[in-house]
């Protein structure tokens, strides 16, 4: 029965999912590829390549790239499906934990430190994502910074500052912008 | 959690909507990994909708980082079934994870013509920028709120844990894991002190 593998399958996969993002990509890739040969070396390429490409999840995407190419949109839902089933249960209990024992002093101890280092995350987060967008991955240097993109993001985070803009609707802008710019002048 | 009283059968069921679309539009935008959704998440449901606290919002994001399965989702998770319980927390992770599919799906279809488009790596591009704004917009009120407290502390921890991300490329997991036992040490330190 394909579809349980598949479910069976992605949920082993989001168990042992921890620390998101690229951390995922070897774990996805011994089970797809290594153990069940559902993609060769080269479709998990292609497949890597699209997750950036597309928003969400790299194991939601990996799950519904995967499910759809071995049991179609059944496969894609079942795949997916049995992905978030641990967030859904081990996520539901420690909210449980959570929302109880909170307002414990020892708690908000705990978490009241925590809350400085999650926002140092956050900042050098959105640290990379600003180097990526002007680097492309490239060395950090005057001749591969991209001015169009740095112009872009000084607009937008104007926006966002002081003008309150909807984060949706300046992302959108941004798109449009670079996409119609490039077009025009055929980078 | 605290439940607000008397709500109405048609309120939950619009609050229930309100949650699935937002996580959806959410959803659709969030490119670049989990801190992203924290970015969208503040604005839309700390400072839009006022859902939750910024405190919370905080918490939810070590407990999303921390906990196994995709960070969108158990993000979802927590959200949804701090604002509205079960059904909540099914409107939101619904929300969250119907782009992906739906997009994984279409693509999957052609995937060579779209890894290969130009405009839509330029479109992309475009998109990188705006995202690095928005969760720098976001950590920039995050952070000015830290510092508003003048706690020496607090203004180290932020210095250290990104120097750990930043320069030395720690996984997020360990420093998380890291501030909750050093916050243990000093729950433990200031109770020892206090008896």
């Amino acid at each position: 029965m394909i579809y349980w593998e598949l479910f069976w399958t992605f949920l082993q996969i989001g168990l042992f999912l921890v620390g998101g993002g690229y951390a995922a990509i070897p774990l996805i890739q011994s089970s797809i590829v290594d153990q069940h040969a559902w993609l060769t070396l080269s479709e998990f390429t292609d497949l890597i390549s699209i997750a950036e490409m597309t928003p969400g999840p790299i194991a939601i995407n990996a799950a519904t790239f995967v499910g759809i190419r071995i049991g179609g949109i059944g496969g894609a839902l079942a795949a997916s499906f049995g992905c978030i089933v641990p967030s859904l249960v081990l996520v539901s209990l420690l909210y449980g934990l959570y929302a109880r024992y909170r307002t414990m002093p020892f708690l908000q101890k705990i978490l009241g430190t925590l809350r400085p280092v999650v926002v140092a995350l956050i900042l050098a987060a959105g640290l990379m994502l600003l180097q990526s967008a002007l680097f492309q991955g490239a060395s950090v240097s005057w001749s591969t910074l991209n001015w169009v993109s740095l112009g872009l993001f000084c607009g937008a985070f104007l926006l966002l500052r002081w003008r309150k803009w909807n984060p949706i609707l300046v992302m959108s802008l941004c798109g449009a912008l670079y996409l119609g710019l490039g077009a025009a002048f055929g980078w | 959690m605290e439940q607000k009283p008397s709500i109405t059968p048609e309120s939950k069921a619009k609050q229930l909507w309100t949650l699935f679309w937002v996580s959806l539009r959410i959803s659709a935008f969030t490119f670049g990994g989990g801190f992203v959704i924290v970015g969208f998440m503040k604005r839309q449901f700390v400072d839009r909708l006022h859902w939750l606290k910024e405190d919370e919002m905080l918490d939810y994001t070590a407990l999303a980082q921390t906990a196994p399965g995709p960070i969108a989702v158990n993000a979802a998770v927590l959200v949804g079934r701090h604002v509205a319980g079960g059904w909540g927390m099914l409107a939101a992770v619904l929300g969250t994870v119907i782009p992906p599919i739906a997009l994984l799906s279409i693509i999957s279809l052609f995937y060579n013509a779209f890894a290969a488009n130009r405009y839509i790596a330029l479109l992309l591009r475009g998109f990188q920028a705006g995202v690095a704004a928005v969760v720098l917009d976001v950590a920039c009120s995050l952070g000015m709120n830290v510092l508003k407290n003048r706690s020496w502390l607090h203004d180290a921890l932020i210095a250290i844990a990104f120097l750990a991300t930043f320069v030395l490329h720690i996984p997020v997991i360990w420093i998380i894991l890291g501030g909750m036992v050093l916050g243990l040490a000093l729950a433990l330190w200031e109770k020892r002190r206090a008896a």
